[in-house]
């Protein structure tokens, strides 16, 4: 099927997605490097400006809207997804994406978040997880590890966290992917994935927050210590990581789930796969403590999307109709049992 | 034997039974027959919660209330005159409701020892005199219907679910009523089993049959048509006129209607309704909650829809964030409530009118919008599209204030011609709005309208970011400045205010009323036939009716001020009355019940023929 989104006529540049707005995060927050990679990768997906439209929901991450020459709204917290589901679904030649946060994805809207995975809802949804509650200034968040001290736990935290990834494959998802605030050019690569994908593309982006959650994710950025951690995913290819390519992610005879060994050998890696338990088997490759952490696009499938199927159903009753809306209407008004007095 | 004909004026019928025993198809389909015939009419079903409380009991009776007469009428009516009772809970739970001489026709079959044990009842009522001050009909439904079915080839289940047609077939009988268009509606609903069309259609005709040949039944009775305004009609229900109204608001907009919405007693039927109409370009979506619901509805209006969500009190007080953010956005959003009785899930399916102050100000912040309520059901039509006139051109939320009793209520609708209804095309913005002819400024306002300008996405050159944050007057950007602040709450309040909405008017035919009745939305009909009651009795008696609660109609306030005395009767404790107090300065005397019940016309009477005689 053709997409809806029409193609810019004119070839756009990174600073046509800039916006008039002077940017407020803090200084050397990971926002900044997640804005610029994405006004920089904009202009590749050729969608004018005008049919471009970014919606937040509350926290730091979700003043995200105002620094993009396009359409944005900044809404309530938690509830993006919700609002970008009414627009996206009713407004197919729209490219509709959600930024949002650990606490506004997960805590506050949570049930947003799951139902558009669900409903695979055309919308880019990018998650920037900092693991810490910013805006309000340093609580802790549901991706928060566990004993977290902050000032609302001052003894720490006494709650599991979510793994994001595995909750949006529970969730149905179709395509789920991680990257780096730092990592410019992977995230652009994932991004370019998403934008591709068909239906809810879910990403997650680990993001620093220099003030209240600072060097959250050192171990899998700091180049002494990342290569031992980071395992890149590409498609098609077999995942190792590590000096030389030492580990491997293998899949062990009678396990449910997949490990990391030293040697071994590696699993090819396919998001293409349908069944959902590869792509989860993954995604538990990491926690809180990142020691194996897995980036790159987790599972990409195919599933129709929740607008398209919607549109179809309009299209098909369009279709049927005969007369102009005004005849339908009468019609319409005078059904049933009707009886007519002089 | 030739029955006596006797001609009546008006007669209210109750038929009431298990809520398995199809109850409100029956009073569905006597209505129906009813309209057809000419009679002007009134319903009101009543229904518990539960979708099958257990057999039997008191809390499972369903009842379905039929008002028809040779003149116009404004309620269902305070007492059946006849009471079809198919059980001893249907009985029991009606009965205090008749007045002595009241027809009663009991399905003898259930009157067993154990079905009258279960609603307390010690020995048989039927045996008795309990019930002397009434005329009983002692009427073997069931067996009767069994047998009447024996070579219809149906299983005896379901010969014994068709007694309710066999009762409707006695009713359409005894009040003359054509039946052509039941039987049609039989083919249509068992259109899959037609066994059950033949076993449906042979017990109507049994009833009918044996209301003409029994000696039980000595008498027929005709009501004949009321005279009413030329021109076609339908019987609707409020819930219906209300999405027809979406729809209709959605042709003459030219715009597309969104409607996200949570099932909720008493709104639903609102959203199976609509999710019938695609054609019209109608999208409907059950949302995950009601937050979801109200967020794609806004998400839609951002687009360029018309967003509608409908819900009941409970499902507004999760909306009010986002409505909230509705009256920031300015974009406009149609929020239906069905009010119910509450607080929390009170009584689902029975009527209040306590979420008016939930409507004027259950918000955070000073966040107004506009507030509208039908009168009765087929209002509900020119209500919604009354809602969404005011949300498209005034780029605002509205709530719409509709109630169960409406909502289930039905009524004769004069159909209008798609023509004469409002035109409710908008503009949406295509160009800058700026002085220098680049800029586009989202909070410049329309100085006619007080409105922003709706520039939807997708159009070239107006990118623009809005939000929750306050925004600077004009540009929209984000502000903190309190003079801005200061003046963009007092705006938003101003541009509600500004509003035009039709004077209210009075009703005083011979104009030498001292006292003036204000009521506001489901109320009128009770309110109405109550004061033409008490002019009738040479009482004069002033009405005023309230479509607009925000803003109010110009006038009011020199209204009340006509009268020595205002008397509020409401449906909570006292919500608009302290409004009008509050606004006006007037000393509004509040009537409140708050039963789940509608007001019957009789009580109104009583406690305005006091403030009459007195005032």
């Amino acid at each position: 099927m053709p997409s809806p989104i029409p193609v810019t006529p004119v070839k756009l540049t990174g600073k046509d997605f800039k916006s008039d707005q002077e940017v407020r995060w803090c200084p050397g927050c990971g926002d900044y490097a997640i804005l610029a990679a994405i006004q920089q990768f904009m202009p590749e997906l050729n969608i004018p400006r005008e049919r471009t439209v970014f919606v937040s929901g509350i926290g730091c991450s979700s003043r995200f809207p105002y620094y993009m020459n396009t359409y944005g709204m900044h809404s309530i917290h938690g509830r993006a997804p919700a609002i970008a589901t009414g627009l996206s679904v009713s407004r197919p030649d729209l490219s509709v994406w959600v930024v949002t946060g650990d606490g506004d994805a997960l805590s506050i809207g949570g049930n947003h978040l799951i139902h558009a995975l669900r409903r695979n809802v055309n919308l880019k949804i990018l998650l920037f997880n900092n693991r810490i509650y910013g805006l309000t200034k340093g609580q802790y968040s549901p991706t928060s590890e566990v004993g977290k001290i902050t000032k609302s736990t001052p003894v720490g935290s006494a709650d599991a966290p979510f793994n994001p990834l595995s909750l949006a494959l529970g969730a149905e998802a179709t395509f789920v992917a991680r990257t780096i605030d730092s990592d410019r050019k992977h995230l652009q690569s994932v991004l370019r994935a998403a934008a591709e994908h068909e239906g809810s593309a879910f990403v997650e982006i680990y993001q620093n927050c220099n003030i209240f959650n600072d060097g959250a994710f050192d171990l899998i950025k700091d180049p002494a210590t990342r290569d031992e951690h980071l395992i890149r995913l590409e498609q098609g290819q077999p995942i190792t990581f590590g000096n030389d390519g030492r580990f491997s992610v293998v899949h062990p005879e009678g396990s449910f789930g997949l490990t990391v060994q030293e040697g071994g050998t590696p699993i090819i890696h396919d998001a293409t796969v349908d069944d959902p338990a590869y792509a989860f088997a993954l995604t538990r490759l990491s926690g809180s403590d990142l020691t194996t952490t897995p980036i790159g696009v987790f599972r990409n499938v195919s599933r129709p999307s929740y607008d398209q199927v919607v549109q179809k159903q309009l299209a098909d009753a369009a279709a049927e109709a005969t007369g102009t809306p005004e005849a339908m209407l009468a019609d319409l008004l005078n059904a049933g049992d009707t009886w007519t007095t002089g | 034997m030739t029955k006596q004909i006797r001609q009546l004026d008006r007669v209210v019928i109750r038929f009431a039974g298990d809520s398995g025993d199809g109850m409100q198809l029956t009073g569905d389909r006597f209505t129906s027959e009813t309209a057809q015939l000419g009679n002007d009419i009134s319903t009101l079903p009543n229904f518990p919660a539960e979708i099958r409380a257990p057999a039997g009991t008191l809390p499972g009776v369903s009842s379905f209330q039929v008002h028809f007469a040779d003149h116009d009428v404004l309620t269902p009516g305070d007492a059946p005159n006849v009471l079809v009772a198919m059980n001893p809970a249907a009985l029991k739970a009606n009965l205090a409701d008749l007045q002595p001489g009241a027809d009663i026709i009991v399905n003898t079959d259930e009157f067993t020892k154990r079905n009258l044990a279960k609603v307390g009842y010690a020995s048989s009522p039927l045996d008795d005199d309990s019930l002397a001050r009434y005329s009983v009909h002692p009427v073997a439904l069931t067996s009767m219907t069994v047998g009447a079915l024996a070579d219809a080839g149906v299983a005896k289940k379901d010969a014994e679910r068709a007694k309710n047609m066999f009762a409707l077939g006695l009713l359409c009988w005894m009040y003359s009523r054509p039946y052509e268009s039941t039987l049609r509606f039989l083919e249509r609903k068992f259109a899959t089993r037609p066994d059950l069309v033949g076993a449906n259609k042979a017990a109507f005709r049994a009833g009918w049959n044996y209301g003409e040949t029994t000696e039980a039944f000595a008498v027929r009775y005709e009501v004949k048509p009321a005279r009413m305004r030329p021109g076609t009609y339908r019987n609707i229900t409020g819930n219906q006129a209300l999405a027809l109204g979406l729809v209709a608001a959605g042709v003459r907009s030219k715009l597309p209607v969104f409607l996200g919405a949570y099932p909720i007693t008493p709104a639903s039927d609102i959203l199976h309704e609509l999710a019938r109409h695609k054609r019209f370009g109608v999208t409907t979506m059950q949302a995950e909650d009601e937050i979801a619901a109200v967020g794609a509805a806004l998400g839609a209006s951002y687009g360029g829809a018309l967003g509608v969500t409908t819900t009941s009190g409970p499902g507004v007080a999760l909306k009010s964030e986002t409505i909230s953010l509705a009256v920031a956005l300015e974009l406009p959003l149609v929020i239906v409530d069905v009010q119910r009785a509450g607080p929390s899930t009170g009584m689902p399916t029975k009527t209040e009118q306590a979420d008016l102050n939930l409507a004027l100000y259950g918000r955070h912040g000073e966040a107004p919008l506009a507030v509208v309520a039908p009168k009765s059901p087929s209002d509900c039509f020119y209500a919604a599209l009354e809602a969404a006139r005011i949300a498209l051109t005034y780029r605002t939320p509205v709530i719409l204030l509709s109630d169960n009793y409406v909502a289930n209520g039905s009524e004769p609708w004069l159909l209008p011609t798609v023509d004469e209804l409002p035109d409710l095309r908008v503009e949406f913005a295509t160009e800058p709005n700026g002085e220098d002819g680049k800029t586009f400024l989202p909070y410049l306002r329309d100085p006619r309208t007080l409105a922003r300008p709706w520039a939807v996405p997708g159009t070239p050159g107006l990118q623009h970011r809005i939000g929750g944050l306050e925004k600077a007057d004009k540009t929209g950007d984000i502000s903190y400045d309190p003079a801005n602040h200061d003046f963009m709450v007092r705006i938003r309040q101003e541009r509600i205010d500004a509003i035009p909405v039709p004077d209210v008017d009075v009703e005083d035919p011979d104009g030498d009323a001292r006292v003036l009745v204000l009521g506001w939305g489901s109320t009128y009909g009770p309110i109405g036939a109550a004061c033409r009651a008490l002019r009738e009795r040479g009482l004069p008696i002033a009405q005023a009716h309230l479509r607009h609660l925000a803003p109010l109609p110009a006038n009011l306030g020199e209204v009340l001020a006509q009268y020595d005395k205002v008397v509020v009767p409401e449906m909570n404790l006292g919500q608009l009355a302290r409004l009008v107090r509050a606004r006006y300065l007037v000393d509004a005397v509040p009537f409140n019940q708050v039963s789940g019940l509608p007001f019957t016309a009789a009580t109104l009477e009583n406690m305005l023929e006091d403030v009459v005689k007195n005032a």
